[in-house]
């Protein structure tokens, strides 16, 4: 797809403006954190499976030679294909290629963020296929021809009187006057809907949450079963997976299993993790003939080593956006590509270019809430702040901001004259903000034209420190805090 | 160049390794060994109270079970299920060697198929490779007496897992398949299952049946029962 980044600023405005997705967006704010911190608590060992689950993906990126070729083995031993993609080009034309060769009419798909990433399908479309979505909130929004907003809730932006007139518009073979009110209705029409269509695929497309390379085995988690129906009932089963889903053995897998849906959505384990090794056996009664694994590079092994390595961790839960302050108020449409929120802001410009996601990285209050839940603890405000100085460097930005920040630094390496500054700063400030707040400030516009702007209690911090030095009581209470 | 050693030789040139391996190689070491990592205690428990928790995670998730003393009690239950959900009198089994050698007609008077999963099938029976109870998760493995078809096409789904099968951890369930397929094998597909379908995709509204079963029961077979 092409992104929308460089109109973060105008999406963001027009997100903010949108009644069906903040209400969206509220309840999502309160959900998806309060269940997860449910299903940590249940877990005593939870923050040391973080800890490991990080190791393990660390482990994986410092031999990932080794593991996809030990895992590319394991897969023709099995009896699959594996065809390696450099790029969303190569791995559309190799899906088309596989889909022609077994003379595919419809492919089903289960959600896969890569499949949107190298956009296949309207690549597909384009070539006299039929590509359907079967994730409920993928379907959706497939109808809609939109683009997901939220990695595991795709449609999430959307409320049930929009879904409903989606389906009044495309399943126009139906009743117009039919009863959509409850949410179970809908579901129901799409059930019925999605079945016809499993049951007549010819290829099923899914991507893979991990690869594992003692087995040659991909890992599908989800909780409505499509993924199932996906890859066990067409002829042809076509994995689309980036090079750092590997992860060794299963006990390695068992292991980030156990903190991915507690990350994600708050469950122990989501409903169906499945496990696929290859084309159906011999003696078997049902599963596809051909097994293979589209396996895509794009732009990951240009961050091995780089300052955005630890970014090749993520195993897409979707915590570091139930999390973050900026996405609970614009959603992921704003961020103009396929992912969105902190990892979104950070993984965009490393595949689609600094120049087009440069609003990105700076759409963050760097709170640091998305690293506190990151269950592969990537070190997300980190690698926000590296964008930002590349940024910098590279000259990217107003001159306004820039000469700003080139201030702001030059003063903050003369500590002696920082604080005499902020000393007299904070004075004139509070003196002219006799009511607690400005409703305008000189260079201050875009905060004020929105909001007031606090005035300074009285002093500095460093100042009232050192007072605490001298005795007074509030300094003292201060010192514990900082030491 | 191929695409293939192109990623690989960046690969390797980014990681600082030649392409001629020269002693052991890491990541082979490390699947040979497949040591387990931190597994939580809440699975370490003897037989009786690993069936209990199995229960008790499995109900928490929407499957409802119930224990019977052996594998002849198997058609009464399914009887009984069906009729309290009034649902029609007619059944697809998996060719499995414990089912097929029920007395289906004997004890009940339902149509008994057997066979892989078809889009018409509205209650299937299947038999499960193994139970965790730390998650109170189902594992399914496929194979000509199992096939993967019957997990997800029916509305309902009734699983019979032995007593015995059912492991603390997932881990234990993993060392059993490695056991039995060789090391780095595994059957086509291994299904976890933990509880019925769901889906929360319309306005974060939680409803069972999206795509697999709309109902999860579960019938233990606990000799220790009877």
């Amino acid at each position: 797809m092409q992104p929308t980044s460089p109109n973060f600023k105008q999406n963001a405005r027009d997100a903010i403006a949108d009644d069906p997705l903040q209400a969206a967006l509220a309840k999502l704010a309160v959900g998806f954190p309060m269940r997860r911190l449910e299903a940590a608590a249940r877990l005593p060992e939870f923050e040391d499976l973080r800890d490991q689950a990080r190791d393990i993906k660390n482990h994986v990126l410092e031999n990932l030679d080794h593991y996809l070729e030990a895992y590319e083995k394991k897969v023709i031993d099995s009896g699959g294909h594996v065809h390696w993609c450099r790029d969303a080009k190569e791995a559309r034309e190799t899906i088309l290629d596989i889909c022609r060769k077994a003379d595919a009419k419809t492919v089903t798909k289960s959600k896969s963020m890569i499949s949107e990433e190298i956009a296949v399908n309207a690549y597909l479309e384009e070539n006299g296929i039929e590509p359907v979505e079967t994730d409920l909130g993928e379907y959706i929004i497939q109808l809609r021809k939109e683009p997901p907003s939220h990695i595991i809730a795709p449609a999430i932006h959307l409320s049930k009187e929009q879904v409903a007139d989606t389906f009044r518009n495309s399943h126009i073979d139906l009743a117009a006057d039919r009863d959509l009110e409850e949410p179970r209705a809908l579901l129901e029409e799409a059930r019925a809907r999605l079945r016809e269509k499993f049951l007549g695929a010819d290829v099923g497309l899914t991507g893979a949450n991990m690869l594992i390379a003692e087995t040659g085995t991909n890992v599908l988690v989800t909780n409505e079963g499509n993924a199932d129906l996906t890859n066990n009932l067409p002829r042809v089963h076509v994995v689309i997976a980036s090079i750092e889903k590997i992860v060794p053995t299963l006990e390695d897998a068992s292991t980030i299993l156990r903190v991915l849906a507690r990350s994600a959505t708050g469950q122990d384990i989501s409903v169906y993790t499945t496990f696929c090794t290859g084309p159906r056996r011999p003696e078997d009664l049902d599963g596809p003939e051909e097994y293979h694994v589209v396996l895509l590079d794009n732009g990951r092994s240009e961050m091995i080593g780089s300052e955005f390595h630890e970014m090749l961790r993520c195993i897409r839960c979707g915590a570091c956006l139930n999390h973050c302050p900026i996405y609970k108020s614009v959603g992921g449409h704003a961020y103009g590509w396929v992912y969105s929120g902190p990892m979104g802001a950070v993984l965009i410009p490393n595949l689609i270019g600094m120049e087009e996601a440069q609003h990105l990285p700076n759409a963050s209050t760097l709170c640091g809430k998305c690293e506190s839940v990151c269950p592969m603890r990537i070190p997300l405000p980190k690698m926000l702040r590296k964008w930002r100085e590349r940024q910098f460097k590279a000259e990217m930005g107003s001159s306004t901001a820039r000469w700003a920040l080139r201030s702001w630094a030059w003063l903050a390496k003369r500590p002696a004259l920082y604080r005499w500054t902020m000393t007299a700063g904070v004075a004139l400030l509070s003196q002219f903000g006799g009511r607690g707040r400005f409703k305008s400030l000189p260079l201050a516009g875009g905060w004020t034209s929105k909001r007031d702007l606090a005035a300074p209690a009285g002093d500095t911090f460093i100042n009232q420190y050192h007072k605490g030095a001298r005795g007074d009581q509030s300094g003292a209470l201060m010192r514990k805090k900082v030491h | 160049m191929a695409a293939r050693e192109e990623i690989l030789d960046r690969l390797r040139a980014k990681l600082g390794h030649s392409d001629a391996l020269n002693g052991e190689n890491p990541a082979l070491k490390h699947i040979e060994d497949h040591h387990k990592n931190l597994i939580p205690k809440r699975g370490s428990l003897d037989k009786a109270q690993r069936v209990d928790l199995f229960v008790q995670e499995a109900t928490r998730v929407n499957a409802t079970v119930v224990r019977v003393g052996s594998f002849d009690d198997v058609p009464d239950q399914v009887s009984a299920y069906l009729r309290e959900h009034q649902l029609p009198a007619k059944i697809k089994i998996a060719p499995h060697h414990s089912l097929k050698s029920l007395d289906w007609q004997q004890k009940t008077s339902l149509m008994v198929d057997e066979g892989r999963g078809k889009g018409d099938d509205g209650v299937s029976v299947s038999v499960a490779y193994g139970g965790v109870a730390e998650t109170g998760t189902l594992v399914m493995s496929s194979g000509p007496q199992t096939p993967t078809s019957l997990n997800f096409l029916p509305l309902d789904h009734i699983v019979v897992l032995e007593a015995d099968r059912i492991a603390g951890d997932y881990e234990a369930v993993w060392e059993r398949l490695r056991a039995q397929f060789g090391p780095g094998k595994l059957p086509r597909t291994v299904n976890w299952i933990t509880g019925p379908s769901r889906t929360a995709d319309i306005e974060q509204t939680l409803l069972l049946g999206a795509h697999g079963p709309q109902r999860l029961h579960i019938l233990i077979v606990d000799p220790s029962e009877s």
